[in-house]
């Protein structure tokens, strides 16, 4: 047996694993979506692609387009997750920049304090911000005290004094920044940090002042790890249902995902729920297919260095 | 006069900036594992200083039915994910690194996959697979485990590549250079060298699985199934005591003990630079 052939033995295992439990799994999905249900609502789902039923596909389409319920809440998906990126970036930009080139000495232990929260259960973090949040937690009276609670209040961004976890979009939209944000920050550390520090001290050289070296040499060397870790956090919030279940439960606030976990989980409405995962998926792709061909690049050249 | 000022000086707002992030990423959950050891039954207002919801008679994670099971079932998971994913991963890698041929790109993909699908997806695919293909094996502890290995597997392969890449063929063709059979070369040589990212990659994977929300959550059947990340979704709004905040700060210590071993391990054994890559290893 020649060693062409060993490796792939090798590997077959892993492949067969992956081919029924992730493409098998995905294609069940799309067996369920354009499939029909039984008069129990229970899907019956069309194998053969010849016989698909694109039905129930075709309502969730029809329901977007119209500015029905699918269109408020993708509508308020895409706003959430925008807001939640876009601070993303503009607290995570400066501390990662920060990090890459100034920390000093400081260096690694701040590294090791922005990886922390990575390792630190989601569903534990929202749980300290559940007990700080609640009428009479720590968070709460702090807010209070600042007068940011009043603040919130006036603007609007807030219905009641206390009530911060009764359904406001602000809270859901400041829970998903700190759930995810640590994961935004690592990439563009990583992306600042391996710009070559001697292309700013040329342009430096050249007489760039130190604002005009950052927003003509480091600003647009820092882009592909601003988009990679945009990438990699729009794609888990468009997925997400328990960040707003947790620090909202209320269907004011409803997010996609709040919307399939209703079809699919608590619901039985497999079939809707597959339609729309499905379309939710076709989205995603544009963004994981991104994703995908640039880490792919960054690691080819990592193995030719 | 501003041209020379030095332009690698810190600049003060930009510490504080990171400074003021850093406190607001970590304290938050400091105070929950605060008052975990609180004296009392309220999650916000400090009582004094005590083990109960450890330890305690009634109602903490050591003596509540609820809560012991639910640790017990994380750690189950994590241990069967981590007895297949590890191996299976290990195969992969190196089959993937070695096979040179038309599919290698498109298995790549396929494992690289799951990594970004979000977790919702996943989770829905597996649960209409189990519901309306694999009936037999259903939904429960299987299903959960099958779900876990699937994406863990990707952290394992990703993992144990980098280190190959590392190592390099050299050492190999030293070893057959040397008349060393092709066994030998491969158990004698790459296998040691490759144990460090293999035990790395367990602990990532032990790590991943218990922390793992979605797909465990979509694939479990009864109460029996609870692990702890699915008791702190459905209990954290109502939880009536401080036993809820105890049992995540003894799944965050099980996690971090986890990591740091694995870490210590790998710098140990193959060098501090691919240490620290290896723990910013998001996820």
């Amino acid at each position: 047996m020649g060693s062409r052939w060993l490796w792939r033995l090798v590997a077959l295992p892993g492949v067969a694993w992956l081919s029924v439990f992730f493409l098998c799994a995905f294609y069940a999905v799309l067996a369920v979506a354009f499939g029909n249900q039984d008069t129990l609502s229970q899907p019956v789902p069309h194998w053969n692609p010849l016989d698909w039923n694109v039905g129930y596909v075709l309502d969730m389409l029809d329901n977007f387009f119209s500015g029905g319920p699918f269109w408020t809440v993708s509508l308020r998906t895409v706003e959430f997750v925008a807001i939640a990126v876009a601070l993303s970036l503009l607290i995570g930009y400066p501390v990662a920049y920060f990090t890459a080139r100034h920390a000093g000495s400081w260096k690694g232990a701040i590294l090791l304090a922005l990886i922390l929260p990575l390792w630190i259960n989601y569903l534990m973090r929202m749980l300290a911000w559940i007990n700080l949040l609640a009428p009479d937690g720590i968070g709460s009276d702090v807010l209070h005290s600042l007068g940011i609670e009043r603040l919130f209040l006036s603007i609007g961004l807030l219905d009641e004094p206390g009530g911060w976890l009764n359904g406001q979009p602000i809270t859901v939209v400041l829970a998903l920044l700190y759930g995810y944000l640590p994961f935004f920050i690592l990439p563009l550390f990583v992306a600042i940090d391996r710009i070559d520090s001697r292309q700013i001290d040329a342009a430096r050289d050249l007489g760039a002042s130190p604002l005009s070296a950052f927003l003509r040499v480091t600003l647009p060397l820092s882009v592909p790890g601003i988009l990679a870790g945009s990438v990699l956090i729009a794609l888990p919030m468009f997925g997400d249902y328990y960040t707003a279940d947790l620090v909202s439960a209320s269907t004011q606030t409803n997010m996609i995902g709040n919307q399939i976990d209703e079809f699919m989980r608590q619901g039985s409405e497999k079939v809707t729920g597959a339609a729309l995962t499905l379309l939710l998926s076709a989205f995603l792709l544009v963004l994981m297919s991104y994703y995908l061909r640039t880490t792919r690049r960054a690691g080819t050249t990592a193995q030719t260095t | 006069m501003s041209r020379l000022r030095n332009p690698w000086g810190r600049p003060r707002f930009l510490a504080l900036i990171t400074a003021g992030y850093i406190l607001w990423s970590v304290v938050p959950v400091l105070l929950a594992i605060a008052f975990a050891f609180n004296n009392g039954r309220s999650r916000t207002t400090w009582q004094g200083f005590s083990f109960r919801w450890f330890t305690g008679e009634t109602g903490s994670v050591l003596h509540d039915p609820a809560l012991r099971d639910a640790l017990g079932h994380t750690l189950l998971l994590a241990v069967i994910c981590v007895a297949v994913a590890t191996p299976l991963g290990v195969a992969l890698a190196l089959g993937l690194q070695r096979w040179r041929g038309r599919l290698s790109g498109s298995v790549n993909t396929l494992m690289l996959l799951p990594l970004v699908t979000p977790e919702i997806v996943m989770g829905i695919a597996l649960l209409l697979l189990f519901l309306q293909v694999f009936g037999g094996i259903g939904l429960g502890t299987d299903a959960q485990a099958i779900g876990q290995i699937t994406f863990t597997l990707s952290y394992v392969v990703v993992i144990v590549r980098g280190r190959l890449v590392s190592i390099g063929p050299e050492f190999e063709e030293a070893a057959a250079d040397l008349g060393a059979p092709r066994r030998d070369q491969f158990f004698r040589v790459l296998l040691p060298l490759l144990a460090p990212a293999i035990v790395a990659s367990a602990a990532v994977a032990f790590a991943t699985s218990i922390d793992d929300f979605v797909v465990t959550q979509y694939l479990s059947s009864d109460a029996s199934t609870t692990t702890v990340s699915m008791l702190l979704y459905s209990s954290a709004r109502g939880a009536p005591t401080p036993a809820l905040n105890a049992i995540a700060t003894v799944n965050l210590a099980i996690t971090l003990l986890t990591l740091v071993f694995a870490y210590l391990v790998y710098r140990r054994f193959a060098g501090r630079d691919e240490a620290t890559a290896v723990a910013a290893l998001e996820v």
